[in-house]
């Protein structure tokens, strides 16, 4: 029974701890976990996509606010969207962005994160956590990620690499669908996207 | 590693040539105010498709998969070791000295400790290695980007890009100075561009599945790279009106 008591009561601190974690502090603990896992797994090092797709939606995905970033993939675009269109697109465009991201992840092997010191004053509700990627026998990345505080945690918003962002680098491309087939022509275009790549992860996990 | 997609080099005179022709003539109206020659862009984009797949990419995968990873790392560092002079020179006509101090001692060192830059033994010792081109410099200089444009080969570069890419070979050692012999000229380039584009091999298929629109995503990535060059790594946010 202490045990259990104990347990719960280690739960609920690290919860408040998690609840409160600082955005930096965030984004290493994730960053080192994931990396931590890349580096053991077996299915990953084979080069298992879908392995790779499992642990960002594990690890990654709830420190994410995919409809901010949606939204901010869309730009003026966003408002012509209605509610349960909105979240169409933001489910869509989740399923496109983690398999960027996990594509970027596989790519690195070896690889160390340094994190750069974080200017934020107390008050902020916006950040920018700066880190660099570092790869025997390559340059050194810029990965920033934007985070913004939501209810008490902070959530990733725009993730940049290299000075791209992974997010609003779809601003022309959702434009022109939607100027060729409006919002619905946008949804359907994403989702035929991922359709097709879930087709060839099938394919490549197979063999 | 992104960066290096831009590195291309060719003979730029006569791309510049045809850019001015470009420039001069009717444009095609492309949606993006960033992209007035959306039209001679998707046919040299297509143009380059076709040419790296049948023949830099293969080439490159060759490279890749014969040459062990040190020997890839020496040859990388050897080139960036040359680029340590531009990367001086720029930052000094934008009148960033300390920057440019730091570029000469890291190109001190590593011709030196180093062994002609095929160790890149400053960035060990912390000093941090620069990104600095001629483009850059008309862009801090105040030019505008002038719209972008698809070079094959080349690649992608705004007009303001194409001006610098001449600037830049006008001042590469590898391009003149310090090679007399015309073989010896090529070999490098033709090593350089080959250990480009293997550089860039992984992030092939990254592009190829985020993107709904492959040559839009590129254009894109380079407008929003060349920003945060520009803005050394720290470029203001855009507005997110939405």
């Amino acid at each position: 029974m202490t045990k259990l008591l104990a347990f719960c009561f280690a739960s609920l601190v690290s919860f408040v701890a998690f609840a409160q974690e600082a955005p930096d502090v965030l984004v290493q603990r994730v960053t080192e976990e994931v990396l931590e896992i890349v580096s053991k797994d077996k299915d990953i090092q084979n080069g298992s996509t879908q392995r790779v797709i499992d642990l960002v939606d594990q690890k990654v995905l709830p420190h994410f606010n995919f409809r901010h970033m949606t939204a901010l993939a869309l730009g003026k675009d966003w408002k012509k969207a209605n509610p349960e269109q909105q979240q169409q697109l933001t489910a869509e465009f989740k399923t496109l962005l983690v398999r960027t991201y996990s594509n970027a992840l596989t790519n690195y092997k070896n690889q160390k994160v340094v994190f750069k010191p974080l200017k934020m004053n107390p008050a902020d509700s916006e950040v920018l956590v700066r880190t660099e990627v570092m790869q025997p026998g390559s340059k050194p990345v810029q990965l920033d990620y934007s985070l913004e505080k939501l209810d008490n945690a902070w959530k990733v918003f725009d993730v940049v690499v290299a000075g791209i962002s992974l997010v609003t680098n779809y601003r022309d491309q959702f434009g022109q669908e939607v100027r060729n087939g409006g919002i619905d022509g946008l949804i359907q275009s994403i989702a035929s996207k991922n359709k097709s790549l879930q087709g060839n992860v099938a394919k490549a996990d197979k063999k | 590693m992104m960066d290096k997609t831009f590195g291309w080099r060719l003979p730029a005179t006569a791309f510049l040539a045809a850019g001015l022709i470009v420039s001069g003539g009717p444009a095609h109206a492309g949606d993006d105010p960033h992209d007035p020659y959306e039209g001679f862009n998707r046919a040299m984009f297509a143009v380059n498709e076709g040419l790296d797949k049948v023949v830099v990419k293969p080439l490159a995968q060759v490279y890749d998969e014969a040459i062990p990873l040190p020997a890839k790392a020496g040859v990388g560092n050897l080139f960036d070791n040359i680029a340590d002079l531009r990367n001086a020179l720029n930052n000094t006509l934008q009148g960033k000295l300390a920057e440019a101090g730091n570029d000469l001692g890291r190109l001190l060192i590593n011709s030196t400790v180093g062994i002609f830059g095929l160790f890149d033994v400053a960035s060990e010792l912390g000093l941090a290695r620069h990104e600095e081109d001629f483009g850059q410099t008309l862009a801090v200089w105040g030019a505008g980007d002038g719209g972008y444009l698809y070079w094959p080969l080349v690649g992608p570069r705004t007009v303001r890009d194409t001006f610098g890419l001449v600037g830049d070979i006008y001042t590469d050692p590898t391009w003149g100075t310090i090679n007399k012999s015309v073989a010896t000229r090529n070999s490098m380039l033709g090593l350089r561009f080959v250990e480009v584009r293997a550089s860039l091999l992984p992030t092939d298929k990254v592009i190829e599945e985020a993107a709904l629109d492959k040559y839009a995503y590129v254009r894109d990535a380079y407008l929003q790279r060349r920003r945060n060059l520009i803005f050394d790594g720290r470029p203001p946010r855009l507005d997110d009106d939405y």
